[in-house]
């Protein structure tokens, strides 16, 4: 019992479901043994069995009866208590029935089994459903508690909302991060786990930034509080993940709506279904025992329990994957979209410049320091990437010149070094051999003599292509969008196997582009834009779904998107549709699966083929079996 | 305005679905969000009586299901 982890309420509930359950059991055998009608052998046997069964039905249903009065009197007939009420009394007034009109007594067992299976069926469904939900939210669980403050000498420790920007606090190994802020003293390895999914520590020593959320693994760090916890990435993360329920899927909408008519047509169906045949046939007894198995199923708990259930476990799954969907809605079009527009620069590449290629190879050190030791003073993002790239100390003993449009020259006495494009070659009369690959060229020439070149380009992130193949293999479209020059777009496009791309785009046009795909797509397209964020805001609203990466830290981000990727890794995009394409398969399954059982329990029952002992195990059982299915989506061991 | 109540409990789904409806009907809310899930309700409502919006609202949810207390 104790590693049940029931709630008092739940301990109470379950020990009256077991002492009626055996009283119940005790009476029927002796029942079916001994015919307790018929002990008294007097015409109002029946009332012994009655009696029995009936104090046990009391002992098991007195709170749905109550439940039902007290709706009446609050103006709710339709009320699910109500209608098993309505079911059970009504099986045990035709139990009297037979008792009275001296045919064989049955049906009393039946009334109390009904409620009683009704009341297990609860139970479990109410436990089922509570546990589901601790497993999915405890996972999303990156609030910080409390902070330890230093006041003076002492440490305080308080609410996280009680800290102020500025305020130094104190974080020991073992314990989250309340706030995000600057490191000022100690270092530390941080669990970013529960924020990005990542699952590689990060170290960090004086002068970086943390983000709340994390753990603090090693050692004590004090950090000045750079933002008040309204505004820190945690409660940015938990409002986000906590409202995103409330953005509804069109599942959700469509079960919404039927729940609403749903018990009203099932009431009136068993009214119908006891009236119209009943006149008919003057068979009233079956009819109205078949319409009152029609009450025991018209509650749709396992749809409206189960479908937001199962897209609340598809964010939470997400969430640990370091994805934050902002909304049901957006899981549903996620598992639709076939279009994905990606930003390049930044996006599907690191977004810097580095040394790709040098040639000719055999004498790489030697291009590579002559350039690095022209390039030295530069800031130029081309210059750093190839100092970047030699790595070493240099001596500088030399005078820069810069050629504007071509370059840098730098001379000591006698000794020259060119380095820049053809022009500075062609300026000089230096003979050079062109280099040809996509990017910035920087040729280097020692005096007169041409020494080799440097390929400098914007370097594909590693992940791209897989990631690109993964959906085209998905039978997405997969078009980039870049402001760089037809040759660079097209040799980025054609290494990733992209479907299209546009090239020599200005920020607008971005814009226009998207749109005009959007004008264009058929009905059920959708569009996926993939951007940084930073300066693709207006494209990322305009699309259906708007993913931004490396939403970590970035309010902007997170405001103009529907989806976050807090890594800034595309496997994310790939993740994100298959727990997409999982939650909606669980949706679907769990919709077809309660609407059949349900209408199968009906047809069933209108026919008289079955009794309403199946029609509440079916019912309940179909509801658990949902919730269940639902907490598939979130499997720990299952691979996104 | 927009607030959120923690609610307690809130043991059906179905009628967290009928306050929700129920509660859409009142005069002044412009936004309600019942979510049975994380059993939190989100409403949106008129600032200048909000109070007394409160009050017809948990007056609503006391006929759909008197066991569900608002948090307030």
């Amino acid at each position: 019992m104790k590693s049940l982890n029931l709630t008092r309420k739940q301990k109470k509930e379950l020990t009256r479901i077991l002492v009626a359950l055996v009283a119940f059991l005790t009476v029927i055998i002796v029942d079916k043994i001994v015919n307790l009608a018929s002990v008294t052998n007097s015409k109002v046997g029946w009332l012994l069995p009655f009696f029995l069964y009936f104090a046990i039905y009391l002992v098991i249903g007195y709170d749905v009866l109550f439940k039902a009065i007290r709706n009446i009197s609050h103006g709710q007939v339709l009320d699910e208590n109500f209608l098993m009420g309505v079911a059970t009394i009504g099986a045990f007034a035709l139990g009297i029935y037979t008792g009275i009109s001296g045919k064989d007594v049955e049906g009393f067992d039946e009334a109390c089994a009904v409620l009683l299976f009704y009341q297990v069926g609860e139970f479990f469904q109410g436990y089922a459903t509570g546990k589901s939900r601790k497993s999915i939210s405890s996972l999303m669980d990156i609030r910080p508690d409390y902070a330890n403050v230093m006041r003076g000498e002492t440490v305080e420790q308080v609410a996280p909302e009680e800290v102020a920007v500025g305020d130094i606090i104190v974080i020991n190994a073992g314990e989250k991060v309340p706030l995000d802020g600057v490191i000022v003293k100690g270092s530390t390895t941080l669990d970013t786990k529960a924020l990005t999914g990542e699952s590689l520590p990060r170290e960090v020593g004086v002068e970086e930034e943390v983000i709340s959320g994390c753990v603090n693994m090693t050692s004590q760090i004090h950090v000045r509080v750079t933002k008040v916890f309204y505004d820190s990435t945690v409660s940015k993360i938990l409002e986000l993940v906590e409202n995103a329920s409330s953005r509804k899927s069109k599942a959700e909408n469509f079960i919404t709506k039927f729940a609403k008519y749903y018990t009203p047509i099932v009431v009136c169906t068993a009214l119908l279904l006891a009236i119209i045949p009943g006149i008919v046939t003057r068979d009233w007894y079956s009819w109205v025992y078949r319409a009152l198995s029609f009450l025991v199923v018209s509650c749709p708990c396992a749809l409206v329990v189960s479908i937001p259930l199962s897209f609340f476990a598809g964010i939470g799954c997400a969430s640990r994957h370091g994805i934050l969907v902002k909304g049901s809605n957006y899981l549903e079009l996620l598992n639709k979209a076939n279009t994905f527009v990606f930003d390049k620069t930044g996006t599907l590449t690191m977004g810097n410049f580095a040394v790709t290629a040098i040639s000719p190879e055999e004498n790489k050190d030697e291009v590579l320091r002559l350039a690095s030791i022209a390039e030295q003073g530069s800031s130029h993002p081309i210059a750093r990437s190839i100092i970047a790239c030699y790595g070493k100390d240099l001596t500088d003993d030399y005078a820069h010149t810069n050629v504007a449009g071509q370059g840098i020259i730098a001379t000591k006495r006698d000794d020259v070094i060119y380095c820049g494009n053809e022009k500075l070659m062609i300026e000089n009369n230096i003979p050079y051999i062109p280099q040809d690959g996509i990017g910035t060229v920087v040729y280097v020439a020692h005096g007169d003599k041409f020494v080799g070149s440097l390929l400098i380009s914007d370097e594909i992130k590693p992940e791209a292509k897989s990631v690109i193949s993964k959906l085209n293999a998905m039978n997405c479209n997969t078009v980039m969008l870049t402001g760089d020059n037809e040759a660079i777009a097209k040799s980025v496009a054609k290494e990733l196997e992209l479907t299209s791309y546009k090239s020599s785009l200005l920020p607008q046009n971005k814009v226009e582009n998207v749109e005009k795909m959007l004008a264009d797509k058929k009905k059920g397209d959708v569009l996926c834009f993939v951007g940084d964020g930073i300066n693709d805001a207006p494209v990322l609203m305009r699309s259906d779904i708007g993913i931004a990466m490396g939403g970590v830290g970035s309010d902007a981000a997170i405001e103009a998107s529907d989806v976050v990727l807090m890594q800034d890794d595309l496997r994310g995009i790939a993740t994100a549709k298959r727990i997409a394409k999982k939650t909606m398969a669980v949706v679907m399954e769990n919709i077809v699966i309660s609407l059949a059982v349900k209408a199968l329990i009906m047809i069933l029952s209108a026919l008289g083929i079955t009794g309403m002992w199946l029609a509440v195990i079916g019912d309940v059982g179909v509801a658990i079996v949902a919730i269940l299915n639902a907490m598939r989506v979130n499997r720990k061991k299952s691979k996104y | 305005m927009k607030k959120i109540y923690k609610l307690e409990d809130l043991d059906c789904a179905n009628c967290a679905a009928k306050m929700e409806r129920n509660i859409a009907k009142i005069d002044g809310v412009s936004q309600i969000n019942v979510n049975f899930l994380t059993q939190k309700m989100t409403i949106e409502a008129d600032d200048y009586r909000f109070e007394e919006i409160m009050d017809e609202v948990v007056k609503v949810c006391k006929k759909v299901e008197p066991d569900t207390r608002i948090i307030r």
